[in-house]
Parts: structure tokens; C-alpha cells; sequence
């Protein structure tokens, strides 16, 4: 019943007469639906030209610098166009650790996205159904995603410090640690099991943890609400056929979260690439935790070299686009059915 | 297999999950507590009985103090860390941003939640596809422009920034509320005589003030949480910095005891918390819900 064009009930004047008169019947569907447009380009338009000022058009001249010798120094009296030159991109190719921090960046955001992801989701299967305490527990498990990163990295950096860290003294108390563990400037810690000895990138798998830890709220958040939406009567179903829990989770739980996980997958991995204050703040990008984003802020402002840092973010740009490519292209069905 | 075989695996699946239940949820109480739990008992200790018992997970009463907060917040001038002055820029910058993302956001997000015009799916598409970009291929021109213009060091510059970053999500958090307004309401306006923007302001805006405070307050939280920009444009200028940035930048050096530094990361903290858990509750009361029924 609530068909009517857009346009039809607008009524500008308070004159009691219709608009469009007797005398044109025939036109007054297309004035309407002019009139919404015109409408709706007036109301788009102030912040269409917001988005256009500060987000498009920065990005663009992103573009412009990245393809000319551009230092901070001398950007005062440049043009915008001139002396084009590919030297910026095979610096950044050429530079040392360019593909080791390609490299850290991946690893570092596919075990950030899934482990965040999987915690968040055995936190929703534990806090699905009722229980004393269930509303509190579920608003504190939200406090790592809402505090500040300054203040969670500071107590981490605390707890984890060989100094006066929690961590080191309950670690040497309760299981014998001999000597204190840098966790955060370690780039290679060597475990020895079963008499094999392995280097495992510390400082990399704490800066993952870290990640995970203040992530996995947000996985949790989606996760819930989809699961609570799952009506009863299939695992009702499944049961009385004799399925058991596990049976049930993944015969008809995982198929029904699975668009959601999807989707929380591809957005958790394309924030965590592009991350910066996380590992910036708890390692500075040292000890083997040099992701692409810490070099851009590396490049721009200790050699104030603005193009190298121009074609180094626009690399990272296009990579995260090649990656989100080929996602789709595989994967994409399912991402779209939840968006 | 029979079925008393299976019945009893179910059963001990129950079992097996019903204990393990517990202890995930035991898992995540104490890696959410323990943390913030940590900064607050830090934050009421001197340093001396934190490098004494690093292990320690109580707080004796000889030990208690808050002179910790009274040095952190304290003005520069006064001996102090200079706080009150960054809690000051900091709600500046993130007040300012509120508001003007908000005014920048309202009118895209009900023309693409409402009318049918040129292009309006695009659009919709294109605000957020922005997000595809890292904040730091937005970093290095807005850098190099606010170098230029002398707002290097300014928090408008900071806001104008943080603007950027929050007006895209804003849209589509608001354009998702805005289409649950049924749409009989405003032409029920209509028909009393009021003008599209009278609609929107009387009309649209009330209905959806859940999702504006909802949003505003998201807005905040990124205004108020971020680092990088600020790092960026206020490093130079102690005067300028926000809470995030005071308290990174004092953390790098070893002059300021830990545990001061730890009264300041409350201080960062309880502001967006406390916000975040008073708003939890408004935010769950629909107001359109009996809107249309009459």
C-alpha cells in the first residue's frame, strides 16, 4: 500500500491544489521520479563532496606522487604533475627486507584473521545458551575490542616486560623458565622438544596474540547474532534422528555460520593488513615484525621521502586487492549471500 | 551401529562439552579481566613495590596510593605528566569529529536509504569500497597537505582527518537504520503539510535517534582510540598531543615510572568504557517499534 513514487507526496507549496495541474495528466509519474532525483543528488551531494575532498582525492595524489621523486622538503614548490619516473617503485622493490616484510605482513594477517575469527566463534558456541552471569561475562569479553590499543599495548608491553612482568614471574615460579623471556624482542626463540630444536618467531607469534586477543570480540559479536538466529527446530530435528553434538555442530551449525565466517574472514584480514598502531606500538616493527605498513611510516617520516612511502602504500594497495581477487573469484558466492 | 551405542555417545559428548564449556568460559573471563584488572592495580601501587613483587596480583594496603593519578594528571608546570591538558585535546577532537561526520553523514545516508536517484546504488558501493585503502595511503597526501597549509600541528587538522576515516561507515550504519523507518510514517508527514527537509528533520531524525547516538558514539570511540594521524601531524608539539599520544610517546622513555604511566592508561581507558556500557543499554530500546501500529 505504500507503493507511491518517491516524489508523489511532496508537497512544497501549501497551496490546497495538487501539483501538476489538470492540464498534463499524462506527465506527472516522471516529474515525480525526476524530483526524487533531484532530491536525492541535493541530499547525496554534501557528503558525496566531504568523501570527495578528503578521502578520493588524497588517494589520488597518493597515485600522482607515487610515480615522481617527491621528498618533503621540496614538495613546496612542486607541481602536481612532472618529472613522472618509476624510480620510486624499483627503490621499494630494490629495498632491503622488502619482501621479508611482504612476507611478515602475510603471516602476521592470515594468523591474525584466523585466530581471531576461531575465537570468537568458540566464544559464541560457550556463551550461546543462558546461564548466571552470561550478560556481565558478555560485556567484559567486549572490553578488548572497545579500549584504546594505546593503553591494551602499554599493559602488555608491562606484563610482558623480562623486567617487571607478570608474565616472566609467575613463568619462573610456576614452570622453572630459567632465564626471563623477551617476549617482544625476541626475533628467534629456540625450543628444543622431543631432542629436535626449532626457532619459532616469538615477537611475531606474541604481536599475532595480541591481535587475536583484541579482535576476537568483534568475530564474537557477528558470530552470536547469527547463531541465535538459527531456528531451533533443525537441531530439534537432528537430535531426535539420534545426531550428537558434534554431529549437530557440523552438520548444521558450521553450514548455517558459515557466510558469516566468511565474511568475518575477508573483513578481518583486509583491516589487519593494512594495521599499523598494533605492531608499531608493542615491537616498533623489530624482531621480525616488520609489516608493510610500520615501513610506509618508516619511509615518510624518518627520510621524509614521500614518494617512496607513496609507492610503498599504493604496493600494499594493490596487493590486498590481488589477494581480495582471488578470494572472490573463489570464494565469492558466499560473501555476497551475507552481504 | 545400535542405537544404545549412539545414545550414549551423545552422551558423552555432553559430558565431555559440558565440562569444557566451562572451561572456555572460565578462558575468556580471564583473558578479558585479568588484563584491565592488571592496569587498574598497577595504576594504585608505586613503583617500588611493582619492581619489588612483579608476580604480585593483590594490592596490600600499605602499599595503596593515588598519587600516581595526581602525577599524571597534573600539569607540566606543576612537576606533573601533563594529562588534563591531552584529556582537553583529546575530547576536543573527538567531540568536533562526532558532530561534523554526523552533519556530513545524515543527508547521504537518507538519500541512499530513501530516494531513488541517479546512481544511488553506485554510491552506496563507492563510500564503502574506501575502506580498501590503508589508512597510510591516506597518511602520506594528507601529510604532505597539512604541511603545506601550516595545520600540521593543529587539532582541526586532526579532525578533519578522523572525519575522513569515520563518515563512510557512518553512512552505511545509518543508511541500515533508516530503512527500517517504515515508510508510511513520512508520508503521513507528507500529508500534514511538510517539506522533505521539514520530514527529515521532525520526522526522520527523532525516529532515529538510537542509531544517530549509536553512531556517534562509534565515532567517538575512533576519534578518541586513534593513534597513527596523530602520531603524524602532533609528535612535534607536546602541547597538542591527544591521550593516546601522550600516553605512547611517554611510554617510549624511561624518565616516567610504569606505574604512572599505568594511571594514565586508565585515564585513556574509563572514558570510552564508561561510554560505551551506558550507551549499550539506551541502544537496545527500538523507538519505531510501536511507531506504525496505530
Amino acid at each position: 500500500m505504500t507503493t507511491a513514487p518517491a516524489g508523489a507526496q511532496q508537497r512544497r507549496t501549501p497551496s490546497p491544489r495538487p501539483t501538476g495541474g489538470p492540464g498534463r495528466p499524462g506527465r506527472r509519474p516522471a516529474t515525480a521520479r525526476s524530483r526524487a532525483n533531484r532530491a536525492g543528488l541535493a541530499f547525496v551531494s554534501p557528503t558525496f563532496l566531504v568523501v570527495l575532498v578528503v578521502v578520493v582525492l588524497p588517494i589520488a595524489w597518493t597515485v600522482l606522487l607515487a610515480f615522481q621523486d617527491a621528498k618533503l622538503v621540496d614538495i613546496q614548490g612542486m607541481g602536481l604533475f612532472g618529472n613522472w619516473s618509476l624510480d620510486n617503485f624499483s627503490d621499494v622493490f630494490a629495498s632491503a627486507g622488502f619482501w621479508s616484510s611482504l612476507k611478515t605482513t602475510l603471516i602476521y594477517t592470515a594468523g591474525s584473521t584466523a585466530g581471531s575469527v576461531l575465537l570468537g566463534l568458540v566464544a559464541a558456541l560457550a556463551l550461546r545458551r543462558p546461564f548466571r552471569g552470561r550478560g556481565l561475562l558478555r560485556a567484559a569479553m567486549l572490553l578488548p575490542y572497545v579500549a584504546p590499543v594505546v593503553a591494551v599495548a602499554f599493559v602488555w608491553e608491562v606484563a610482558l616486560s623480562p623486567q617487571y612482568g607478570i608474565v616472566n614471574d609467575w613463568g619462573s615460579r610456576l614452570f622453572g623458565w630459567d632465564d626471563p623471556i623477551a617476549f617482544l624482542s625476541t626475533r628467534a626463540y629456540e625450543v628444543s622438544f622431543l631432542g629436535a630444536h626449532f626457532d619459532i618467531p616469538l615477537a611475531l607469534l606474541t604481536v599475532i596474540a595480541f591481535e587475536c586477543w583484541r579482535y576476537f570480540p568483534f568475530a564474537f559479536l557477528f558470530i552470536l547474532a547469527r547463531l541465535q538466529a538459527v531456528p531451533s527446530v533443525l537441531e530439534e530435528a537432528a537430535t531426535v534422528d539420534g545426531a550428537t553434538p558434534l554431529q549437530r555442530f557440523r552438520h548444521i551449525l558450521l553450514p548455517q555460520l558459515m557466510p558469516v565466517i566468511a565474511l568475518l574472514c575477508v573483513l578481518r584480514f583486509i583491516m589487519t593488513f593494512n594495521k599499523f598502531d598494533d605492531v608499531y606500538l608493542l615491537t616498533g616493527g623489530g624482531a621480525g615484525t616488520d609489516v608493510a605498513a610500520v615501513r610506509v611510516y618508516d619511509f615518510l617520516t624518518a627520510r621524509y621521502d614521500v614518494g617512496a612511502a607513496a609507492a610503498q602504500a599504493l604496493v600494499l594497495a594493490a596487493s590486498l586487492m590481488i589477494l581480495l581477487g582471488f578470494y572472490f573469484k573463489f570464494f565469492g558466492n558466499k560473501v555476497q549471500e551475507e552481504a | 551401529m545400535t542405537g544404545k551405542t549412539a545414545l550414549s555417545r551423545a552422551q558423552v559428548e555432553d559430558r565431555v562439552l559440558g565440562v569444557l564449556k566451562w572451561l572456555v568460559i572460565a578462558f575468556l573471563a580471564a583473558i578479558t579481566l585479568l588484563p584491565f584488572y592488571y592496569m587498574l592495580l598497577l595504576s594504585l601501587k608505586p613503583i617500588d613495590a611493582l619492581l619489588l613483587d612483579p608476580g604480585s596480583l593483590w594490592l596490600s594496603a600499605k602499599d595503596f596510593t593515588v598519587s600516581t593519578y595526581q602525577d599524571v594528571l597534573r600539569s607540566t608546570d606543576a612537576g606533573g605528566q601533563g594529562f588534563m591538558r591531552f584529556l582537553l585535546n583529546s575530547a576536543l577532537v573527538s567531540l568536533g569529529t562526532v558532530l561534523l561526520t554526523l552533519a556530513a553523514a545524515v543527508p547521504g545516508a537518507y538519500a541512499v536509504s530513501r530516494l531513488k536517484f541517479f546512481g544511488h546504488r553506485q554510491v552506496s558501493a563507492l563510500f564503502l569500497a574506501v575502506y580498501l585503502f590503508p589508512a597510510t595511503l591516506l597518511a602520506v597526501p594528507l601529510f604532505v597537505i597539512f604541511a603545506r597549509m601550516g595545520l600540521s600541528s593543529s587539532l582541526v587538522g586532526l579532525a578533519v582527518v578522523y572525519v575522513a576515516q569515520t563518515v563512510p561507515v557512518s553512512v552505511y550504519m545509518l543508511k541500515n537504520y533508516l530503512v527500517t523507518i517504515p515508510y508510511s510514517i513520512e508520508e503521513a508527514a507528507a500529508l500534514d503539510g511538510c517539506s522533505r527537509l521539514q520530514t527529515v528533520r521532525k520526522v526522520i531524525l527523532p525516529l532515529a535517534l538510537p542509531s544517530l547516538m549509536a553512531t556517534g558514539l562509534y565515532v567517538f570511540m575512533i576519534a578518541w582510540n586513534e593513534f597513527l594521524f596523530a602520531l603524524l601531524f602532533l609528535a612535534a608539539d607536546p602541547g597538542s598531543w591527544t591521550v593516546s599520544l601522550g600516553l605512547a610517546q611517554l611510554s617510549n622513555g624511561v624518565e616516567v615510572p610504569k606505574t604512572v604511566l599505568m594511571a594514565g592508561s586508565v585515564v585513556l581507558t574509563i572514558p570510552v568504557v564508561f561510554l560505551f556500557f551506558a550507551a549499550e543499554r539506551l541502544l537496545t530500546e527500538g523507538l519505531t517499534s510501536g511507531a506504525d501500529k496505530s
